[in-house]
């Protein structure tokens, strides 16, 4: 008896509880009807210390995923940015936080579930190339006006055209950009004698400096001090600068329309690669990862960096330009043969995912307006750690958003030397696992022009 | 005789010695975690491996509570106060386990009952296809699941997860294993004294069948904690997270940050830990009846 | 007449059996057909078409046994079936024996040793593959990594082994973890088996003068057959629940060493590649390996019957 009244408790329990439960996880589905139009309100105006809504809007809630894009994966300074928005809008915004091993796997669940987010920060390799070139997105044409696009254009042209897909869609609107480079151990390249290569005032070396350098601190340290990281996920922008810039090799052609990396200069930059000892490919490490080593102090270089890490290494706010055992850290452009490289830029902002929902996307169009072209932007770019890509917004000047910053002035050294935004070829994401997969084969001792080969043949079909 | 008992004494300290090295290398993993849990930035960063904390500080759970934060609960349309992530990601993966737990064994054990006991038609039908399903992996079936929580309105919440685990036909399997054992007699006895199927079920079968279940709870309670596949498919939020997906999503962040990782390994590792340890031998009882007797 | 009455009889007794029976199902069915065999039969379906991520419908159009051509000839597919095959092979037969050999080693030990080394034995299982995984990722690291610490340090290599790096050593980094976790339920199995082992048949089977190495294999192993085959099923399961350790550890690299078909499903279904939310595609790999699967139990089951 006692049994079975225990078992109809359970049973009665877990009944009511899924009910509960059930009930609790449907979304309320925002009320269709068209809000009133998406704030164009001045920004400014509306500071007032009131914390209530300020107008009703169709949407109550919309939710935002963002990769770890400077402080934009710290949960603390985002509340902040998102709490500001919901102050002013009363929208408020539900933020997830990904990461690079496996948010893209989040998010392509998530669309296939029907249930994608209504805002995501990235940059246009996934949100113009391809969840764009899919037809996930909204395009965000109408959000940005003559203004806005000299604004843009004055800092620099290539930005709009990076977040434009052919098709004339813009489904990224942009919030920051910098320029990608490589770093180093100052105190280790002392030791080993191999500072005497580094140009610490224009931060740019030679290829040849580079050799020379790489193999003194082979001599001095007899073990592995630069990976060519291939594990995947991320960071590939760093191992493609690295092999482009040695001998001048190019990735696409100019057009953005082919593959173009079986350059002998790029495979003259493998080999030359594969050949010094102090240069292991390491499929173990994924860009994270090198990053993490050479913060450890492991590594001697670093070819997955920027100036967020620079500001911050590793995420790990142990301060600014130090290793974890307190050694200079200094960027470095990649090494070319006349020292005038060409840098991978990095631009991230805002995609909308078209749920069909129309509040929604005009609540998320709030949003990105209140995050990029508002008095708000000042903040949202610093959280990035990044440049803003944009001149003024809505009044506020940009220009000298990090003057008291002299990292970041320093950084602009670097600047001059951004290059062709390619990441926007068709077949991106083929293109990279193709990448990846070839800097694996060589790392294996595969023959270097075969490999390269296979990867771009790879990459072209991808193309199309 | 002599010769060969001391030839079997060797060989028995021999073994006892390579098992207390296995022991040690089984219990490393876990050694790690705890002392890792409390040992301060200058430990985890030492490139040497440093076996003991020099100081045990407890930094290493402050900034895992630190890091995120998420409504304790959320129930129907109540909300919890925002707490630690990690207390979240607790109550969720206890929340999951218990539920999966409970709805297998009620299930399963109904389940395993008839297959053995009752002589239906389709039985050796239905028998096989539970065979055959047992060892499936759930990435078969991946993507229609998916699209099916998504149509049932259950993608992103912890019901996602549950569902599948109550539909893993394991639990079929062992307890009608155990129902075999049922004497025939006693069943016919009850029946002749009119009770009914439901009385049957309740005052003979599952007395009998208790151990079974026992084992068959504490089996299911861990899959279910340690289930990272399904959890990472149906469970995007960080308010929906799992202990398992709260540390691959903090290893995913900070590979290096090994004290943090360890202290959020530390956490979902523990408890299931000391509930193993409590009911440990219900659970070897039970395990072993169900296998040996099949 | 009695005939008749009897069939009758024996006709209603039938139809109690089967209500009855299905009733008891009911609830185990309602899951097992909702989130397990119907999920399989779309999976079946859908193999036959190019249904996608970005094309809108639940089934694109029927492209017949494409998919399963393609996959043929998909060299990552096939390097992962294979790896999928050698994780198995490997690893079923290594966990049997091993917890054979330390099941035998600790039967006979005190009450409190005894559940001291089955617990330690279990422990991986218990702490998860997740939090495992974050040790032995550290443990296999290339630089920092104890593994090649110590190796380094008795002299035994001179320089360390990049062990998730290196195709040849990946997939056996990921076997040896599977492995830690796999064994401690067998261990269970086989201490309470070898304690049940009828004694009588031992001691007269000394008494004829049999060795401990005969007394073991034909009368230990003997009685003891159930629970190898038990075990042997468990195991098979387990080798396929891999997917944690190559997500958090490999991603299936280097150069596809540690591919499974498992994975591969996830990753064409869901990463962010070309071939990403090629759905049918990935549900045709579904249907290969269920068909391999299902094999290989039909075989166990039959053994097992034989027995």
């Amino acid at each position: 008896m006692k049994t079975k009244k225990l078992l109809a408790l359970l049973l009665a329990m877990v009944m009511t509880m899924a009910l509960v439960a059930c009930g609790g996880d449907q979304k309320d589905p925002a009320p269709s009807t068209p809000d009133p139009a998406p704030s164009t309100t001045p920004a400014e105006d509306n500071k007032t210390p009131d914390p209530a809504p300020a107008e009703p809007t169709g949407a109550s809630e919309i939710t935002l995923w963002t990769y770890p894009i400077g402080d934009w994966g710290t949960e603390a300074t985002v509340k902040t940015l998102t709490d500001a928005f919901t102050a002013e809008t009363g929208i408020a915004v539900k933020v997830e936080y990904l990461a690079y091993a496996d948010g893209d796997d989040k998010v392509n669940t998530a669309i296939t579930a029907n249930s994608a987010p209504d805002l995501i920060m990235e940059g246009p390799e996934r949100l113009v190339a391809n969840w764009g070139a899919n037809g996930k997105m909204v395009d965000l044409k109408d959000m940005f006006d003559d203004t806005d696009l000299a604004e843009i254009n004055a800092v620099n042209e290539g930005v709009m055209k990076s977040c434009t897909h052919t098709n004339g869609a813009i489904y990224e609107y942009p919030l920051v950009m910098t320029a990608h480079c490589m770093a180093v151990n100052v105190n280790a390249f002392k030791e080993a004698g191999a500072d005497k290569y580094l140009h610490l005032d224009t931060h740019t070396w030679t290829t040849q400096e580079f050799i020379d350098a790489v193999a003194a601190l082979y001599a001095h340290y007899n073990d592995t001090v630069g990976a060519v990281f291939c594990a995947g996920q991320s960071g590939d922008q760093g191992t493609r600068a690295l092999v482009n810039n040695m001998y001048g090799g190019t990735f696409t052609n100019a057009e953005h329309t082919q593959y173009t990396w079986d350059d002998p200069l790029n495979i003259k930059a493998l080999e030359q690669l594969k050949s010094m000892d102090g240069i292991a490919f390491d499929a173990s490490l994924a860009g994270g990862d090198e990053i993490a080593k050479f913060y450890q102090g492991a590594l001697k270089m670093a070819f997955c960096w920027n100036i967020a890490q620079q500001l911050d290494p590793n995420g790990a706010k142990t301060g600014a330009e130090k290793t974890v055992t307190g050694d200079d850290i200094a960027f470095m452009s990649f090494p070319s043969e006349d020292g005038n490289s060409k840098l991978q830029g990095g631009i991230w902002g805002f995609g909308i995912f078209d749920n069909g929902d129309q509040a929604r996307i005009d609540a998320a169009k709030q949003f990105i307006k209140f995050m990029c072209d508002s008095a708000h932007t000042v903040e949202a770019v610093k959280a990035a750690r990044y440049f803003a890509v944009r001149s003024t917004a809505e009044g506020t000047d940009l220009s000298g958003i990090w003057a008291d910053e002299p990292i970041m002035a320093e950084y602009t050294k670097l600047m001059p030397y951004l290059g062709d935004y390619y990441q926007i070829t068709t077949g991106w994401a083929g293109a990279r696992t193709a990448w990846w997969n070839m800097l694996q084969a060589v790392g294996t001792g595969d023959d270097v022009a075969a490999a390269v080969a296979a990867g771009v043949a790879e990459a072209n079909a991808a193309a199309g | 005789m002599k010769i060969q008992s001391g030839r079997s004494r060797a060989y028995k300290i021999f073994s006892i010695i390579v098992l207390v090295i296995l022991a040690i290398l089984f219990l490393f993993p876990l050694y790690w975690i705890l002392t890792g849990a409390f040992k301060p930035a200058q430990d985890i960063y030492n490139q040497k491996p440093v076996w003991w904390p020099t100081e045990w500080v407890s930094n290493n759970f402050q900034s895992l509570f630190n890091k995120r934060t998420a409504p304790l609960f959320s129930i129907g349309g109540l909300t919890g106060p925002a707490a630690p992530a990690a207390f979240r990601w607790l109550i969720n993966t206890v929340f999951m386990s218990v539920m999966a737990m409970i709805l297998t064994c009620a299930t399963a054990a109904m389940a395993g009952y008839a297959l053995a006991k009752k002589r239906f038609v389709g039985r050796a039908v239905l028998f096989s296809l539970i065979v055959c399903a047992m060892a499936l992996p759930k990435q078969v079936i991946l993507i229609p699941l998916l699209k099916e929580m998504s149509a049932l309105k259950l993608y992103d919440s912890l019901w996602a997860v549950i569902f599948p685990t109550v539909g893993w036909p394991f639990g079929v399997f062992l307890m009608k294993q155990f129902s075999e054992s049922i004497p025939g007699e006693i069943l016919e006895a009850t029946r002749i004294d009119g009770a009914s199927e439901a009385k049957t079920f309740v005052t003979v079968v599952l007395p009998m069948v208790k151990p079974g279940i026992g084992a068959l709870a504490i089996f299911t309670f861990i899959n279910a904690w340690n289930d990272y596949f399904m959890q990472l498919v149906m469970l995007p939020s960080g308010e929906n997270f799992t202990m398992p997906l709260g540390i691959a999503s903090l290893q995913a962040e900070t590979s290096i940050d090994m004290g943090l990782l360890m202290a959020g390994a530390a956490l979902a590792s523990v408890p299931i830990i000391i509930v193993f340890l409590i009911f440990q031998k219900y659970f070897t009882q039970g395990i072993t009846m169900g296998a040996v007797k099949g | 007449m009695a005939k008749q009455q009897q069939s009758k009889m024996s006709r209603a007794l039938q139809r109690r059996e089967n209500v009855a029976g299905y009733l008891f199902m009911l609830p185990s069915l309602i899951f097992f057909l909702g989130f397990v065999i119907i999920p399989m039969f779309i999976c079946i379906i859908t193999s036959l078409t190019n249904t996608n991520m970005h094309d809108p419908g639940m089934f694109g159009s029927f492209i017949g046994l494409k998919n399963f051509s393609d996959l043929a000839n998909d060299p990552v597919f096939l390097k992962g079936l294979a790896n999928t095959f050698i994780i198995v092979i490997v690893s079923v037969p290594a966990v049997c024996a091993f917890s054979l050999w330390v099941s035998s080693a600790i039967y006979k030990l005190s009450g409190p040793v005894l559940s001291a080394f089955r617990c330690i034995f279990y422990l991986p299982v218990v702490t998860g593959s997740v939090a495992v995984t974050v040790v032995w990722k550290w443990m296999y690291d290339n630089y920092a990594g104890i593994l090649n610490g110590v190796l380094k340090s008795t002299g035994i290599v001179e320089k360390g082994v990049n062990w998730l790096g290196d195709p040849k050593t990946a997939l056996w980094c990921i076997i040896v973890i599977l492995f830690t976790t796999s064994v401690g339920q067998p261990i269970v199995l086989y201490v309470s088996a070898l304690g049940n082992v009828d004694q009588t048949l031992v001691e007269a089977a000394q008494v004829d003068g049999a060795t401990d190495l005969q007394v073991f294999w034909k009368i230990k192993w003997a009685q003891m057959m159930p629970t190898t085959l038990y075990i042997l099923v468990i195991t098979t399961i387990n080798s396929f629940q891999c997917f944690a350790l190559i997500q958090l550890l490999t991603q299936g690299g280097p150069n596809h060493s540690t591919d499974t078909v498992m994975y591969y499903i996830y990753y064409t279904a869901f990463k962010l590649t070309e071939q990403a939310g090629h759905f049918g595609y990935a549900n045709a790999m579904g249907v290969v390996l269920a068909i391999f699967i299902g094999l290989l139990s039909a075989i166990q089951f039959k053994l097992a019957k034989e027995k």
